[in-house]
């Protein structure tokens, strides 16, 4: 997933961009004869992102706006390294990223930027007890931390034990598994752990690759997720739509309210209607560890990176029109059919009413 | 070395020519300058790409020197870089595929050229070949899903209990380790080592084998004592290709290996390589210094191999002296 690593998005034109430039030239009334078929203005939406996690939903959501509207969205994906570097070098025109821009990068661009958020997704803890069946392990934020940090080495330890009673624990050395590939899912996975372990922020620090104080690294999630289905006694991270679809086991983890929460869209959705936006938020939201009794403690908005100031209008109104049109629930419902959790009403709306100003 | 050797090859025509013919055949000489042109642009490319990779690098250098090639420290976090570790994991890693490949290719490759019925020959030869035409994420994800289950639970516990009294072998078994990833390197870097030492075989003179077999040697003592040492440049150049291969293999390596920035004794244990750490880290690596240690660690990449080649030729020149087959090829 991504949360970085999502991608960037470039609208149209730029790589159709060449033939935006030649168009003119070409005559304007059959501007719309560009390659992609676009009936609009000939011109298509180039979006760029990288990693399988939203990858689906876009996917989705550009063909079916294709049907809809007739307008056709291409795109590609690369990392969000090289993402955001060419949104600032405004090569491409918008981006989709797991991660929200620092804001060093963001006064690169002169502030002319807005996350607009899209989907939600989540991080979920997998592990390879069979011994266990069915029953999910319950941790909480800084038993998950030491055992990251190395610091809880046995599945019998004495604090695990007491966050699963009636769990019958084995004395299996635990083997951790990580993503050994820069990822928005790490990204999630280690913003949750620095805020509720102070040792894992001073000692780890959260970002797309970290220096892992122990463990394995697996690429991508099924790199992880087959090291953690082939070790006995292996824990590791996946991205929420990677585990339900491949039929992971995954443990409830405690929120900041003291319950236990089972991953879920509902519990992820939870995280983001807890979230305190303010009317002038710029999105840049981290709703890991979110207050809210149902909320999912490792979830994260996903975003749209667009700019309020369009260098081309006619493209920005494209995109604004593509925003709008994503965030009706019927968009949404896409989402949830794919397992992405969707965003809850009061964000949509701010969306709306900020998208409207 | 190929500055030169290129514009060698390109500025010694064969033979003077008369003016005449130089004049009357426009054509020849257009199709030289193309030629002289494709020969020059490699040294430009080569000479380019380690420019870029100096510049990219050039944040990293100045604040880590050289002591980033000594110092273990990877903290994306902190931007503390060093990148011994993977060098350790690049070169141990290659040595471990070419301890198993190395003989195990020139067995086959002195079988099919000295012991095998016609019929065997061809076949096998191509089949080996075949195994040099598939691409290394499908390597990668037959290590994970057959390979690495096979060595955790059957090849790895055996060499522990028989070589446990060798660091090597000791510690305990994850799966993913850097014997794990010898092993793949060694199966990829197969096909190259049999084919070229194939060739070199094939072209020892038959008078080679028929002198040694007339002094009463077996077929075996032929081999042995008349055709390889014959063919050794050769076969070391063979090695070397497979060697060159093994250094710069992402794919199969960064699934196998377990991916940690620590230097372990034992194979059992995880490591970590140059391309491995590019490649997993470089399309989200958002900040400047992390961005720059790895374009670092692709110059240290490049270094490493000129070097290993440098040594290799060496090697090849000392041993053979000029005579041999295959030696003047390199």
């Amino acid at each position: 997933m991504s949360i970085r690593s999502l991608g960037w998005t470039a609208v149209g034109a730029l790589a159709l961009g060449c033939g935006g430039g030649d168009r003119p030239a070409a005559g304007a009334g059959t501007s719309d004869s560009g390659a992609s078929g676009g009936s609009i203005g000939g011109q298509a939406t180039l979006i760029l992102f990288f990693d399988t996690f939203t990858n689906e939903i876009y996917t989705k959501w550009f063909d079916a706006y294709a049907k809809a509207t007739g307008v056709r969205i291409n795109y590609q994906s690369i990392g969000s390294g090289g993402g955001i570097r060419q949104f600032t070098e405004g090569t491409v025109d918008f981006g989709a990223t797991d991660g929200p821009m620092s804001d060093a990068q963001i006064s690169a661009l002169g502030g002319n930027v807005l996350h607009v958020p899209t989907v939600l997704g989540a991080v979920v803890v997998t592990y390879n007890l069979p011994e266990l069946g069915a029953t999910p392990l319950r941790f909480d934020g800084a038993t998950l931390a030491d055992v990251f940090l190395g610091r809880i080495s046995k599945w019998n330890d004495s604090r695990l034990a007491a966050l699963n009673p009636g769990v019958k624990l084995p004395a299996k050395d635990i083997i951790v598994v990580h993503r050994s590939d820069g990822s928005g899912t790490s990204f999630i996975f280690t913003d949750f752990l620095a805020k509720v372990s102070p040792t894992w922020k001073s000692k780890v620090g959260s970002a797309t690759s970290v220096k892992w104080p122990t463990g394995l690294g697996g690429k991508g999630n099924e790199g992880v997720t087959q090291q953690v289905k082939q070790s006995d006694g292996a824990i590791g991270y996946v991205e929420l739509i990677y585990a339900i679809s491949n039929k992971l086991p995954y443990a409830n983890v405690k929120n900041p309210e003291g319950q236990f929460v089972q991953p879920s869209l509902r519990s992820v959705t939870a995280a983001a209607t807890a979230a305190e936006l303010t009317p002038d938020t710029d999105f840049r939201v981290s709703v890991t560890n979110a207050r809210g009794a149902e909320a999912y403690p490792i979830s994260s908005f996903t975003w749209l990176l667009i700019q309020p100031q369009p260098r081309d209008s006619a493209k920005g109104a494209q995109i604004e029109a593509f925003i709008k049109w994503m965030l009706q629930p019927e968009a949404q419902r896409m989402a949830a059919d794919l397992h992405y959790a969707p965003l809850p009403v009061p964000v949509i709306e701010l969306v709306q009413k900020r998208l409207a100003s | 070395m190929t500055t030169t050797l290129a514009s060698e090859s390109v500025t010694q025509p064969p033979a003077p020519e008369p003016p005449s013919l130089e004049l009357a055949s426009y054509g020849d000489r257009v199709f030289r300058w193309i030629l002289t042109l494709g020969a020059v642009s490699i040294p430009v490319l080569l000479g380019f790409l380690v420019y870029e990779l100096w510049v990219g690098a050039r944040l990293a250098i100045a604040k880590f020197g050289l002591e980033f090639v000594t110092t273990s420290t990877w903290d994306p976090v902190a931007e503390q870089f060093g990148a011994f570790p993977l060098i350790f994991g690049t070169l141990v890693s290659s040595v471990v595929a070419l301890v198993i490949a190395v003989p195990l290719s020139l067995g086959v490759a002195i079988y099919l050229t000295e012991f095998a019925p016609k019929s065997v020959r061809q076949p096998v030869a191509f089949l080996i070949s075949l195994l040099a035409a598939i691409p290394s994420v499908v390597y990668g994800l037959w290590g994970i899903f057959v390979l690495i289950p096979i060595l955790r639970t059957g090849a790895f516990p055996f060499l522990r209990d028989a070589f446990g009294f060798l660091p090597l072998f000791q510690g305990p078994i994850y799966g993913p380790s850097m014997l794990s990833a010898g092993i793949i390197l060694a199966i990829m870097v197969m096909p190259y080592i049999m084919s070229v030492s194939r060739e070199v075989l094939l072209a020892v003179p038959d008078t080679q084998r028929e002198a040694a077999l007339a002094l009463g040697a077996t077929r075996w003592e032929a081999v042995i004592t008349a055709v390889l040492p014959y063919a050794r440049s050769g076969v070391i150049g063979a090695v070397i290709l497979g060697l060159g291969r093994a250094l710069g293999e992402t794919m199969a390596v960064t699934m196998l290996i377990g991916n940690r920035h620590e230097i372990a004794a034992s194979l059992f244990a995880p490591g970590y390589t140059m391309a491995a750490a590019i490649a997993n880290e470089f399309s989200e690596a958002v900040g400047d210094m992390h961005l720059s240690a790895l374009a670092y660690v692709a110059f240290l990449l490049f270094v490493v191999t000129v070097l290993v080649n440098a040594a290799a030729r060496l090697l090849i020149w000392r041993v053979a002296r000029g005579s041999g087959v295959g030696s003047k090829a390199l």
